[in-house]
């Protein structure tokens, strides 16, 4: 993608003199195009200007009075293209685009101009950017998991589809930005303490709201709405207490490095650092410990589990604080990634975790990672192709796909008639 | 593996006989059995003189573990078929794919001449073979008299548009109404319709769910686990009720695991064990069958087949953790 | 002070605003996709957003007359049920609500994004479609109504429009609810395998009800753009929630429900925040400023629906024992 900064100068329409031009084609054919190219008043040699359309093709160079011209063996409309690589360093077409549609007048010359300005040309190739996009989507899918595996936890433990998860996230966000900036604590104590408190804050989620709803036998359709009212109330409590706007957690937005192809900050490097320790250590917890295996238990079968004297409640528990430990992390991770801190981010995130739990399939944790991974890289590789504003439609669009073909999502469980 | 009956059968028609005194005595004569349902040796997959179902091939795979695996079956028309065998042995899951319900990895069938493998389950519901479940699946948010309304066929006002123009189904309603009162009626439910389903007793919504199932005139009854939670005093019933299908011509087949009652009402029976059929007769034979009773002592019992046994890992898991500490 | 009247005024207007009118279509709608069909469509608003898109681009970009354009919004409706029924119906309740919210956010995304601007006015939305509209008011110049529900000419006729669609929507409902159609569905909606095995082909039926809801939704979309502009903000998920919010007040599985509930949803937000909001700005709640009373209405809203969805279920005018979601 060509990037154009700075001031564009025209072109000055020079009288047109063939003598010293380089020419193709003029002496054969009757009809020409022409043009001067100039920058900064000071004519460009060696640019080549190609012209193409009807079957015919054509290329010139420059010469030292930066006069070119091409001959044509129709009056119809061609395409006029300066090639940008043959322009000197520092300098691209500003406006109106390196390619032109043309067409002739009234007479037998067409004059083509092409407005110059300075800036800087990524000549990146194609799989570089690719790479660059992939290892940024990691990041990104990184800390989605974080935030995913608490989530398909939940439902495979308990049913529920919380859509109050989001702001489970953004607590970790807000809480790191209350003690690092409004206390001013150091940063490597004040992250640790939001995901403390993100920790606790999943688990009160669970004993003042979902643990009394199901023992009161509230069915899984009821608190789904529930969790969307909760969202809608918690959400507005945090822009009650902190306002519409963003804020940066300190030492946001450091400078981006190249490593390769790839451009990352020391941040998004510690941040995929943590995110892998992170989920190392909860996949280590949920394969090798005796209560990560009773918690896959439970989620994967849970009246199997209840029945074999697991105690199922406090799996539950444990998922809770565990979960809400993850989004918490996974919230300052997402603020240093956006970067910024707002009221609404985790909710931002929502559609997305929840694609990623769906795509890997609801209630099973190692589902969640390999949801969040292809959604994460889906959404930042897509922007290659779709306009980034858009990027969000290729994680969901995909997820609609998946589930077309395999309703359980990729290693989710089927369902079966009874 | 003793043969009582007549080698050629093929011959003779399915005769109609009274049993032998010794079934269990009701207030009415006893049930009157079928007999001469097969053709040549009683084998498992024994043609039937006139079977209402033929299935070839079934095969249906949870997990690695064959369900079913059905060779050849047939099923004979206007008579009551039993399905019996242990826990696991394939009979429900033989049902949900015979009635569309679940797709066979393999296999073809054919419901009075019609193939049906691979036809969904409403089709199947459509031509004439209507099934019930193990756990009733009475609409209990409708009222008793709505769910044998839904029961009837092809009914003119269930299609939108003529929906929004009572001229088109306010007669057929009345007709689907006198038909669901006078069957509420023979099953003792009719000062129960307007009461909701989940109003009503288990046992009573098993009724509801068989009454329900008379509404469409279906050519076949299938019947999953009728008697499983009806209370002793309604049994009688439900078997006088079961008996009533075959008197009005519709061919029964049911799966149990009450033996007296198939011994009292079934014409034929066929056991299946592990996703095969080991086993097929009539009542008495059959329950002699040395293949039969290994089948029910369970000496191929580890490896049970009944639900999916892929979520499991992490409960093994932890139960080898146990074992090894 | 307090101007209670003013206040008390404002709250009375929504009764007959053309705003509730249309959230009671769009909640229509929805108990046909979920208190009758048990359909958990998270994707109302998109269909809202199609009818307000579908009318404005064709009267703007295309010039259509009122007719066209509001065929233009209904088959768009149509089309997306369709597209959006065929990979969903047979999906598990929560995947459908996931998939659902994901579809109408994709329709939202491409709404706002600049790549289509000159037709969909992006992130700055759609205005000025208004002509034909107000072109087919018969009345004349002037002032109706009385008291707090006096308006002008174009509103009073945008109030008759919005109040006989919403009519009209319910004798419609209410004639297929209570069909041998309309009995079908409630069967889906509890158990579809058993409906299934009485001969009924489910996904049709299913389908049906998700493009009827649809069409309402998009209707309410049209009725929803009349008193204002398009902006693609006002279509996201919080939209569908509030609409939810409706429903379940007003009884999920009624037909007067969702209009009643629109009604009293919006009397009733309209008097808390507008009592809020001049507390704070004559002084009884310092602890408070104007913005976070804007604020407080949300968090209301989320507390309102978690405690009638806990307590109290079936809504106003629903029946406990029909409810077919709750356990």
């Amino acid at each position: 993608m060509f990037a154009a900064i700075g001031a564009a100068l025209a072109l000055s329409l020079m009288p047109l003199s063939p003598a010293n031009a380089d020419e193709v084609g003029t002496d054969q054919y009757d009809y020409v195009f022409a043009g001067n190219v100039q920058y900064n008043g000071e004519p460009l040699e060696g640019v080549t200007i190609e012209v193409s359309g009807n079957g015919y093709d054509a290329e010139v160079a420059t010469d030292a009075d930066g006069k070119w011209a091409i001959g044509v063996p129709e009056k119809e409309s061609y395409t006029v293209t300066l090639v940008e690589d043959t322009l000197p360093e520092g300098v691209v077409v500003a406006k109106g685009g390196a390619s032109q549609d043309r067409e002739f007048g009234q007479t037998d010359r067409s004059s083509v101009n092409f407005f110059l300005g300075e800036g800087v040309r990524e000549t990146t190739s194609f799989v570089n950017q690719l790479i660059d996009r992939i290892v940024n989507g990691l990041n990104f899918g990184l800390l989605l998991a974080l935030a995913a595996i608490g989530l398909s936890l939940v439902f495979g433990t308990t049913g529920l589809s919380n859509f109050a998860h989001s702001e489970l996230v953004s607590f970790g966000a807000l809480m790191a930005f209350t003690f690092s900036v409004v206390l001013a604590v150091p940063l490597w104590l004040a992250l640790p303490i939001a995901v403390i408190l993100s920790a606790a804050f999943g688990w009160a989620n669970d004993a003042v709201v979902w643990k009394p709803l199901r023992k009161r036998g509230v069915g899984l359709i009821p608190l789904m709405i529930v969790s969307i009212g909760l969202s809608l109330a918690v959400r507005y409590t945090y822009q009650f207490i902190y306002g519409g706007s963003t804020v940066q957690l300190p030492g946001s937005g450091q400078a981006q490095m190249q490593w390769g192809p790839v451009s990352l900050s020391w941040i998004d490097i510690s941040s995929m650092g943590i995110s892998v320790v992170v989920l190392l250590a909860v996949a280590f917890f949920l394969l090798r410990t005796r209560i990560g295996k009773a918690t896959r238990a439970v989620s994967d079968n849970p009246s199997l589990a209840a029945a074999s004297g697991i105690n199922v409640d406090r799996v539950i528990r444990i998922v809770w604080v565990l979960g809400g430990g993850l989004a918490g992390l996974s919230g300052i991770l997402w603020a240093y990634f956006r970067p910024g801190v707002s009221w609404d981010m985790g909710f931002q995130i929502l559609l997305l975790i929840f694609a990623a739990t769906t795509l890997g399939g609801l209630g099973t944790a190692f589902g969640a990672l390999v949801g969040s991974l292809i959604v994460g890289m889906l959404v930042e590789v897509s922007t290659l192709w779709i306009p980034s504003d858009m990027k969000y439609i290729g994680a969901l669009a995909i997820m609609i796909i998946v589930l077309l073909f395999r309703p359980q999502g990729i290693l989710g469980r089927r369902e079966r008639i009874g | 593996m003793s043969n009582n009956f007549e080698p050629d059968a093929t011959a003779a028609a399915p005769a109609v006989v009274t049993t032998a005194p010794g079934a269990p005595s009701a207030k009415k004569a006893a049930p009157v059995k079928s007999i001469n349902l097969h053709q040549g040796e009683i084998v498992p997959g024994v043609a039937k003189v006139d079977p209402i179902i033929v299935a070839d091939n079934v095969t249906r795979t949870f997990g690695g573990l064959k369900a079913v695996d059905v060779d050849h079956l047939e099923i004979p028309r206007n008579a009551i078929t039993a399905l019996i065998g242990p826990n696991g042995a394939g009979k429900t899951t033989l049902f949900n794919l015979l009635t569309g319900f679940d797709k066979p990895d393999s296999g073809t069938w054919t419901f009075a001449g019609q193939a049906l493998a691979g036809i969904p389950a409403y089709k199947v519901a459509g031509m004439g073979q209507i099934r019930t479940f193990q756990l009733t699946k009475s609409l209990n948010l409708l009222s008793v008299l709505d769910n044998m309304k839904l029961g009837a066929k092809n009914q003119a006002g269930e299609s939108f548009l003529k929906s929004l123009f009572p001229y088109f189904w306010r007669s057929e309603e009345k007709e689907i109404e006198a038909k669901a009162m006078e069957i509420l009626a023979r099953f003792k439910l009719d000062t129960k319709k307007t009461d909701y389903a989940a109003s009503l007793s288990g046992g009573q919504r098993k009724l509801l769910e068989m009454a329900r199932a008379l509404m469409s005139d279906p050519t076949l009854v299938m019947l999953d686990e009728p008697m499983a939670g009806v209370n002793p005093a309604l049994t009688q019933t439900l078997l006088d009720h079961i008996l009533d299908l075959k008197t009005s011509g519709m061919t029964v087949l049911f799966v149990e695991h009450d033996m007296q009652m198939v011994r009292h009402i079934a014409d034929w029976v066929i056991v299946m064990a592990e996703g095969k059929v080991v086993a097929e007769g009539p009542p008495d034979t059959v329950m002699q069958n040395p293949a039969v009773i290994d089948a029910y002592l369970g000496s191929h019992h580890d490896s049970d087949l009944g639900d999916p046994t892929e979520h499991v890992s992490a409960i093994k898991e932890l139960l080898n953790d146990d074992d090894k500490s | 002070m307090i101007d209670w009247a003013q206040l008390f005024s404002n709250a009375l207007t929504e009764i007959v605003n053309p705003t509730t009118a249309a959230y009671a279509l769009a909640a229509l709608g929805l108990a046909v996709h979920f208190g009758y069909t048990g359909l958990l469509n998270f994707g109302q608003a998109g269909f809202m957003a199609l009818g307000a898109y579908g009318y404005a681009i064709s009267t703007l970009t295309f010039g259509f007359p009122v007719w066209g354009a509001v065929l233009v919004g209904v088959g768009a409706s149509i089309v997306f049920a369709l597209i959006l029924g065929i990979p969903t119906l047979r999906l598990r309740a929560d995947y459908l609500a996931i998939v659902t919210i994901a579809a109408a956010e994709i329709l939202r995304l491409i709404f706002t994004t600049n790549n289509f601007a000159s037709v969909t006015g992006s992130a700055n939305g759609l205005s000025g479609y208004k002509g034909g509209f107000a072109a087919l008011n018969p009345l004349p110049e002037g002032s109706y109504g009385f008291g707090p529900f006096e308006a002008n000419a174009y509103d009073t006729w945008l109030r008759i429009v919005a109040w006989t669609l919403v009519a009209l929507a319910c004798l419609f409902v209410w004639r297929i609810i209570n069909s041998p159609w309309g009995r079908v569905l409630k069967g889906i909606r509890e158990d579809e395998d058993a409906v299934r095995a009485l001969g009924k082909n489910v996904f049709y039926y299913k389908m049906q009800s998700l493009v009827i809801g649809g069409v309402l939704g998009t209707l309410a979309g049209m009725i929803f753009i009349l008193p204002r502009a398009v902006l693609p903000s006002n279509y996201q998920t919080t939209l569908t929630f509030f609409i939810y919010t409706i429903l379940l007040l007003g009884g999920a599985a009624t037909v007067l429900g969702p209009i009643i509930g629109s009604i009293i949803f919006w009397v009733l937000l309209s008097f808390v925040s507008g009592f809020i909001s001049r507390a704070v700005a004559a002084g009884w709640l310092p602890f408070m400023d104007s913005v976070q009373a804007g604020q407080l209405r949300f968090i209301i809203v989320g507390l309102a629906l978690m405690l009638i969805v806990i307590f109290r279920p079936q809504g106003i005018f629903g029946n406990k024992k029909e409810l077919a979601f709750v356990k």
